[in-house]
């Protein structure tokens, strides 16, 4: 079971929570899970989201694997200059 | 699906990589030759301008364009009733189609609220003014402090509070960060500092306007040609916004004056189609410089609130920021990100950044070069070197003893993996420029800055011709040298000269999406599709020279550009050059390619430290930078005069913002100085030589180990220059930017 971290404004899709439990083996699957459980969420991923791997951030790679024991942080989308 | 290859990072050994080779387009650019935004021409061509907003909020009563319509020359003229919404709930299209065009109300001085495309210039300006817009004014608020007020004039009224769903407010977004227990920390501390900083607004300054050529005929078919930093993202969203189908608008990007994070975002391309559309001819649109700051977006302007406490020994026991960011007049992300990046470079047991977006009536913001950081790093590196101060440290050993490494926690969530925070500071310990002396009226400053940089969407193609030398068509916009660093790649993994490379930026029918050049991605990802496509041409190159030989492919092996036979039928057989396998290609299976599509994520986030001397001159407030040093993690670098390029430039910038660019607006609500007479950015003349040390820690999930190079170093220099600023005239400056008056200000305050 991934504890998964939610960052900033995305707590407010998730019911206000800091982290949740999900069983995902891939970003896929979190994102999935994360619209199952979560209806706001999907407005939230339409905008765009980003997972925290263990210290890797991935905006766009959802075959990403995800390890058992990974420490996850979901955050919204960066942007650059 | 394609192969996919592993992203890890190799330790190879380089023959081409780590050169200084010649720019591909250097010829172009300094003879004039090299085609920017507004030098594209089309058969019957009209000129596009747009009539602005002189008000800072009004409500657009009506549009009268009759007497424009009637003249002339005038083919057409447009206002939001030539744009319909078609952006089906998609709040984020909605906003940049109401920041392209007005809707039913004007929210800041220079907002577009009606366009004409005519024969000539003179034309459409005449035209213009024949367009009556009746307009009431409204409050305005264009500060962020009182923008928050509860009593200040709402900007998108659609915006509620979160625990009111019945009031409207201007705080569009509030974001925290952290972890520990703050409270706890700050009474661990023997030493509190609390401070407070403000940062004024300023635009990326990129010296070519915004400029396009759009052409839409009546079959809804399209083309835009554009200066941009990501024509496949301006195609997605100018189709969005037009209803047309992606596949039917080529968007070409052309050579780019400079963008910064400016040219990320579309603001007259959609207009320029939607007009040509209208009248079926093509029509060139180009800003003038008052457009461009009027118009286009700038960054943030700033407020915050800085608390650190430490231990006598120098540690931090604590840390806080409020950090409140205004968005212009359509929500952002830029106070979240400065939230994010504010603690970035430390190891907090104790931390909490809070970021709030806040909505002004100003021009919507963008991005700009590691969007937001610079503001909430002139805060935090600032306070870093009261606490130094307080606990007898240096400012470059309290950092030190402070600075994240590998297994921290950051202050925006996920662990550190390996990371170059450490080495920069101890560059910089050791650098000859912390040993030089100063004289009278002379300060020194060092600071540190943090980005994240990302990677993305990427696809490239390469092309082998029957003479051996090689196309590669790439879809990330050449900003700062790319092109070259692509060719070097390609060189390297091919194993041929560098100038048989000839490398292309693409247009959107050429290739698959690539996001936006932002985020210091061009490099990092392209460069690794540019890898992985050459592999592939690589495999196919080992098959022509296999069917050649009839000898099995896993026979073939391919060193230093060419094919040599292995095993016990190839031990006599001569290798098979690159030039000699693609001159037979035609009758060993026809072209000879390679090609790639990547999702390239795991950039790497990347450190800076620097260190500046200047001279203020206590009778005119004036400050001189004397010697400027620049030190970056910058992972592997290509071509390491690109990299120091971007490091010197991006000082540049930071110095500018530092000391002289601020956007002015008057009682009004309209801009006071959009225009570079008054806005002054530095020229060579007020810079030295900047120094550059380049650290090349490698991005462990990169084969090259390459990160992102171009936005970290803007991150220090408003800090950096603050101290040292400060040192030279012994009075802490916490307002950017520190222009004469201000400095004199603060000194008159202080005796």
């Amino acid at each position: 079971m991934l504890e998964v971290q939610v960052s900033g404004t995305l707590r407010d899709a998730v019911g206000g929570a800091a982290s949740i439990q999900v069983e995902a083996a891939t970003i896929r699957e979190l994102m999935n899970i994360l619209v199952d459980r979560y209806p706001a969420m999907q407005y939230r991923i339409d905008e765009g989201v980003a997972v925290s791997i263990n210290g890797n951030i991935f905006r766009d790679k959802w075959s990403e694997p995800i390890p058992a024991d990974a420490e996850v942080f979901l955050m919204p989308r960066l942007a650059g200059g | 699906m394609a192969e996919a290859f592993d992203t890890s990072y190799t330790d190879q050994e380089f023959t081409v990589i780590g050169n200084r080779t010649l720019r591909p387009d250097g010829v172009d650019k300094v003879t004039g030759r090299a085609r920017y935004g507004a030098d594209a021409t089309a058969p019957g061509q009209l000129v596009g301008l747009i009539l602005r907003s002189p008000h800072a909020h009004a409500k657009i009563k009506k549009i009268d364009t009759s007497k424009a319509e009637k003249l002339p020359g005038v083919k057409a003229v447009l206002t939001s009733a030539d744009l319909p919404d078609l952006t089906n709930g998609n709040r984020g299209n909605y906003d940049i189609l109401e920041n392209c065009m007005a809707r039913d109300r004007a929210l800041y001085d220079g907002h577009a609220v009606a366009a004409v495309a005519a024969t000539d210039m003179e034309t459409a300006k005449q035209a213009l003014k024949l367009i009556k817009v009746s307009y009431k004014k409204l409050p305005h608020v264009t500060d962020v402090d009182a923008a928050m007020q509860d009593s200040a004039p709402i900007v998108q009224p659609h915006i509620k509070k979160a625990d009111d769903q019945t009031q409207s407010t201007n705080i569009a977004n509030v974001s925290t960060f952290g972890h520990g227990d703050v409270e706890a920390g700050f009474a661990a501390a023997d030493y509190i500092v609390e401070e407070s900083f403000k940062t004024e607004q300023t635009h990326q300054g990129y010296i070519e306007p915004h400029a396009c050529l759009a052409s839409v005929g009546p079959d809804g078919q399209g083309e835009l040609w554009v200066t941009t930093q990501g024509h496949f993202t301006f195609r997605s969203v100018c189709s969005d916004l037009l209803g047309m189908d992606i596949a039917k608008l080529k968007v070409t990007s052309s050579e780019i004056g400079g963008g910064f994070g400016g040219k990320t975002h579309v603001w007259i391309e959609p207009v320029a189609l939607a007009l040509s559309r209208k009248c079926n001819r093509p029509v060139k649109m180009t800003m003038t410089r008052d457009e461009v700051f009027r118009a286009t977006g700038p960054t943030a302007s700033t407020s915050m609130d800085i608390k650190v406490g430490a231990t006598k020994d120098g540690r931090i026991t604590a840390a806080t920021a409020h950090i409140r960011y205004q968005d212009g007049a359509f929500p952002g992300i830029w106070g979240m990100l400065g939230a994010m990046t504010a603690f970035a470079c430390y190891d907090l047991e104790n931390c909490q950044s809070v970021g709030y977006d806040v909505l002004v009536n100003r021009p919507k913001v963008a991005a700009y070069r590691a969007p937001s950081a610079p503001m909430a790093a002139f805060g935090v590196e600032s306070c870093m070197d009261l606490m130094a101060e307080k606990v007898g440290m240096s400012p470059v050993d309290f950092r030190l003893k402070n600075a994240a490494q590998e297994g921290t926690r950051a202050s925006y969530g996920p662990t550190y993996g390996p990371i170059g925070i450490g080495a920069t500071l101890r560059a910089v310990k050791n650098h000859p420029h912390m040993r030089a002396r100063l004289g009278k009226n002379q300060g020194r400053g060092m600071a540190c800055g943090f980005w994240f940089n990302f990677g993305g969407q990427t696809c490239v193609d390469m092309n082998i011709g029957t003479d051996g030398t090689v196309n590669l068509t790439v879809g990330t916009v050449d900003v700062g040298g790319a092109r070259a660093s692509m060719g070097m790649i390609a060189a390297e993994e091919l194993g041929i000269p560098y100038e048989d490379v000839k490398v292309t930026v693409g247009d959107t029918t050429s290739l698959g999406h690539n996001d936006t050049t932002e985020g210091s991605r061009g490099t990092f990802s392209s460069g690794m599709a540019t890898i992985f496509a050459a592999r592939n041409a690589v495999e196919e190159l080992k098959a022509r020279a296999a069917q050649t030989w009839d000898i099995d492919i896993g026979d073939v092996a391919w060193e230093d550009g060419q094919a040599i036979a292995k095993g016990v039928k190839g031990s006599n057989l001569p290798p098979l050059s690159l030039k000699e396998l693609a001159k037979a290609s035609p009758r060993t299976g026809g072209p000879i390619a390679g090609h790639n599509e990547v999702v390239a994520d795991g950039a790497g986030v990347s450190f800076a430290s620097h260190i500046c001397d200047v001279e203020v001159d206590p009778e005119t407030g004036a400050t001189k930078i004397l010697r400027y040093t620049v030190v970056q993690d910058a992972g592997k670098a290509i071509h390491p005069d690109y990299v120091e390029g971007q490091m010197q430039g991006a000082a540049a910038q930071g110095i500018g913002w530092a000391l002289n660019e601020e956007y002015i607006y008057g009682d009004d609500g309209t801009l006071q100085n959009a225009g570079f007479l008054d806005y002054r950015i530095p020229v060579c003349s007020d810079l030295p030589m900047i120094d550059t040390k380049i650290l090349e820690i490698p991005n462990p999930n990169h084969p090259y180990g390459i990160r992102g190079v171009g936005e970290t170093s803007i991150v220090p220099p408003l800090a950096a220059i603050a101290s040292a600023v400060s040192n030279a005239v012994g009075v802490r400056m916490t307002h950017t930017p520190m222009s004469p008056p201000r400095i004199l200000k603060a000194i008159n305050e202080a005796k």
